[in-house]
This record gives C-alpha cells, sequence and structure tokens, in this order.
C-alpha cells in the first residue's frame, strides 16, 4: 500500500494497493543507466523531501517518485508533476545520506518522458524550457524579453507579470536586443544533428 | 599592485550578467581589475543552457558547455562567476576526462580539442585565496552595513562534486573582513526558484517573501547574493511593500575597494540600494 500526497490539482487519489511484480522492472534500469545513480541506494529517509524547498508544490515527494520507479511504475513516474517542479537546485542532494544524485535522476525521468510522449503533467514547464532552447538556437544566448513574450503567447495567459515586465524594462533589466553570438552557424548545425537524433 | 604581477584570465559572463544583470558583470570586473587581475571575455562564448537544456536533452545540454571549453585558449584560467554556467562547464569537463567517447563527440562536433589542463575558477576560489584585510587598509571599506548572505543552491552540488572545495562562509568572511556586519539567519541556502519564478509565480512570490522578511528580522540593511539569478528572482517576485535591497556581492565588493561614488549600477536595481548605502556613508 502506498500513500499518495495530495495532487497539485487538488484532487485527491484514492489508495490502492500496488502488486509488486507487475510494475516494468526494466524501468529502473533505464533511469539508472542514464542518470548514472543507482537508485537501489535510497532506502527512503526522505532527507530530501524534509530539504526541498518546493515539496509543496509536487505531488509525490522526491523520494516518492524513486520509490515509483524501483516498483516498476513508469506511467505513474513520468506523468507526475514533481520531475517537472523539480529545478535542480540539489539542496537533495547534500541531505541524501546515501549521495543519490536525485537531480540526474529528474534530468533522466524528464527526457524519458519527453522521448516515450508520456502525458506531461506541468506543460507550462516545458514549454518554456523549449523557449529557452529556441533563443538559444537563434542567439546563441537567451533573450529574456522574446522568451517571455513567446511563453505568454504559448500560455495565452498575457497579464500575469505584466506588471513586473514593465518595471524591468524601466530599469533596463530586459534589453530589446539580443545579446547574441557572432557565428551561430555551428551552434544551428548542432541543434540540426541533435534533432535528427545523430551524433556529429 | 604592479603592473608585471597582473595576472590574465579568461573570462565566461553567462547570460544574465551579460544582460540581465549587467552591474553584476561590471561591478565584478572593475573589482577583478582592482585587485590584479586583467579579464579577458572568451570570444563568441554561448549560453550555458541555463536550467532548461539538462532538463530535457541531455547531449543538447554537454555540446553547449563544450562549445564554450573549446573556446577558452590554452594556458590561462577560465572564471565564471554564475554558479549555474560553473556547474554546467566543470561537469562537462569531468565528463571529457573520464569519457572518451564524449571527447570524440566534442572533437567532431566544434573541430577544436578541448585544452586538457584548463583551469575553470568560480569567483568564489579567486576570493578564497584574497588578502582582504591587507586590501581593507587601503580602501574605503564597508563600516556600517549590515547584511545576510544569500548562497541560494551555490553551495548545494551534485554528490560527484562533493569533495571539491565548498565556499561555505565565505560572502560573511570576506565582507566582515571590509568592515561590513553579518547577521545571522536561516534562509540563505534556499533556493531562489530559478524558472519557477516564471512558470509558479505564486509558488516562489511566498517563498523571496518568506526570505525577505526573514533578513529583515535578523537586523539586516540589505540581502547580498552570489547569483545574478538569485538577484533577479527576489527583487522580481517579492509582494512586499517595504523590502530591504538586495546588492550583488561584486557590488558590495567593488564598492568596498573603490571609491564610494554612486555608480549607474545602482540604479538598475528593483529596489534602488542608494538609499541604504547613504545613510550607512557609504556613497556620498
Amino acid at each position: 500500500m502506498m500513500h499518495r500526497k495530495k495532487r497539485s490539482d487538488g484532487k485527491n487519489q484514492s489508495l490502492e494497493t500496488i502488486v509488486a511484480g507487475n510494475g516494468d522492472m526494466g524501468f529502473v534500469r533505464e533511469v539508472a543507466k542514464r542518470s548514472g545513480t543507482d537508485l537501489s541506494a535510497c532506502f527512503h529517509c526522505r532527507c530530501c523531501a524534509g530539504g526541498c524547498p518546493f515539496i509543496e508544490a509536487m505531488d509525490y515527494a522526491p523520494h516518492g517518485v524513486i520509490r515509483l520507479a524501483q516498483l516498476g511504475m513508469r506511467d505513474e513516474v513520468l506523468q507526475s508533476a514533481t520531475i517537472w517542479t523539480c529545478v535542480g537546485c540539489h539542496t537533495c542532494s547534500i541531505a541524501c545520506p546515501m549521495a543519490v544524485d536525485m537531480a540526474a535522476v529528474m534530468d533522466a525521468l524528464r527526457q524519458i518522458a519527453i522521448e516515450s510522449d508520456a502525458a506531461i503533467a506541468e506543460p507550462d514547464v516545458l514549454d518554456f524550457h523549449r523557449e529557452v532552447l529556441r533563443s538559444i538556437e537563434r542567439y546563441g544566448r537567451t533573450h529574456k524579453l522574446e522568451i517571455m513574450m513567446r511563453y505568454k503567447v504559448k500560455t495565452r495567459d498575457w497579464f500575469t507579470d505584466m506588471d513586473v515586465g514593465l518595471r524591468m524594462l524601466a530599469k533596463r533589466k530586459l534589453d530589446l536586443m539580443p545579446s547574441r553570438v557572432r557565428n551561430t552557424k555551428d551552434l544551428k548545425r548542432m541543434f540540426r544533428e541533435n534533432a535528427e537524433g545523430g551524433t556529429p | 599592485m604592479s603592473r608585471s604581477k597582473r595576472i590574465p584570465l579568461s573570462y565566461f559572463p553567462g547570460c544574465s550578467m551579460a544582460t540581465t544583470a549587467k552591474e553584476n558583470n561590471r561591478s565584478l570586473i572593475e573589482f577583478c581589475e582592482r585587485i590584479g587581475y586583467d579579464m579577458i571575455e572568451v570570444q563568441d562564448w554561448n549560453c550555458c543552457g541555463s536550467s532548461s537544456a539538462h532538463s530535457v536533452d541531455a547531449e543538447l545540454a554537454e555540446d553547449l558547455a563544450t562549445r564554450n571549453l573549446t573556446l577558452a585558449p590554452e594556458g590561462r584560467p577560465l572564471l565564471a562567476a554564475c554558479p549555474n554556467c560553473m556547474l554546467r562547464l566543470r561537469g562537462a569537463q569531468r565528463h571529457l576526462a573520464e569519457d572518451p567517447e564524449a571527447q570524440k563527440r566534442c572533437e567532431a562536433r566544434w573541430g577544436r580539442p578541448v585544452d586538457p589542463d584548463l583551469k575553470l575558477i568560480h569567483f568564489f576560489d579567486l576570493l578564497a585565496g584574497a588578502d582582504m584585510k591587507g586590501l581593507n587598509k587601503t580602501s574605503p571599506g564597508l563600516k556600517g552595513m549590515k547584511f545576510v548572505p544569500y548562497y541560494g543552491c551555490m553551495l548545494a552540488r551534485p554528490p560527484a562534486m562533493r569533495h571539491e572545495p565548498n565556499h561555505h562562509g565565505l560572502i560573511e568572511k570576506i565582507l566582515s573582513d571590509l568592515g561590513a556586519e553579518p547577521r545571522r539567519w536561516g534562509y540563505g541556502a534556499r533556493c531562489c526558484g530559478t524558472f519557477l519564478s516564471v512558470v509558479r509565480p505564486d509558488v516562489v512570490g511566498a517563498m523571496v517573501d518568506a526570505i525577505f522578511r526573514n533578513a529583515a528580522a535578523a537586523g539586516a540593511d540589505c540581502l547580498v547574493t552570489a547569483c545574478a539569478m538569485c538577484h533577479m528572482n527576489l527583487e522580481v517576485r517579492s509582494t512586499l511593500q517595504n523590502r530591504i535591497s538586495v546588492l550583488h556581492f561584486s557590488e558590495a565588493l567593488a564598492l568596498a575597494t573603490g571609491k564610494g561614488e554612486d555608480r549607474d549600477w545602482f540604479s538598475r536595481h528593483l529596489v534602488d540600494p542608494r538609499p541604504m548605502l547613504r545613510s550607512a556613508r557609504l556613497i556620498a
């Protein structure tokens, strides 16, 4: 039996019995290989959960995600909000007595979620990441004003942060023109080749 | 310091310092030049990938970091002040040293090798060996400034880097050597929220407000930040009407060791630190 936290959308999930052995046992190996982290080292002391500054915005605690992976519950892991809410600040890693690299695990899980077309629990986070990468592809550097504008278009949320944006413009914190790499040819080729899944 | 003893450094500013936090960049360069380093910006450097590249694409994240490493000229240490940029550069450098495949990929990708002996220096590494008490004798110092240090996630790191030097307490040590007064508090290592500041302003706003309230309760006149991203999130996300100002560590250092004049940096802050600096008689 596994207790679950209230989801970020407010829905309570019922407690249900998890039959060990029904899970996808190859999944934990896949995550371990990608992250370079031995997930079986985690004995659920919850130090990561205690230190995590964003646990309130997660559906599962960080160690809960590892537990799900240990049980082979691939869909629950890949569809969790936690993997997108984690910002990779490593606060959990310095608290972990077993030196589990939680940020690497979360990176691996996000990447698997994208590649396997899992339902993304926090699509705004992914939209934001994609806008940042688009900016790097275009200029070689991040152009914050454009990232914010495009993110607003994408999420159709025009009014949140309008005041913040104006204050930042007034204080010259948002440049109208991007700071850019002069020769972006090699970067553009890299983005193209990576998208095609090829090695250089 | 005499001209002959000056040490040249390759400098990687990163996107935040090159754009939103120009005041951080300018004060850092001013300070480093003053203590004897020549700062030579890496030609055509690119974004380290921020929090986004490694979140969604491991190979892309590595490529972005290795491109920068290949651009650093041989034989000159590479300095970065942004904790995240540094983490990405160090992670890629470690991977290149451990994995011959990664090295092959890097060379094929960029057509240039990475100097295997390239020394990566974070701004804090540079300060850890600096003699601030000596410097304080010849500079105006920061007497009268009460501050709390804000490291954000800078002191946290992945387990693979746990044996590398950690600079816990460095901001307090350096600034008190320069005459400022650190106040004790419990929020110095709270993560600023990075991109959640954009996606979940509600979550980050509440956290940032708690940080400001605790800084003020500790008796500080200002927070001193180690990272440009932290500085922006603290300034932008707080919903409090009355809050203390936030100085970049580099601004405090440049102010302490230079002339006590108003720089154009301070007008770029969302909370103007000049009234606080004037009442502490740190600027005219």
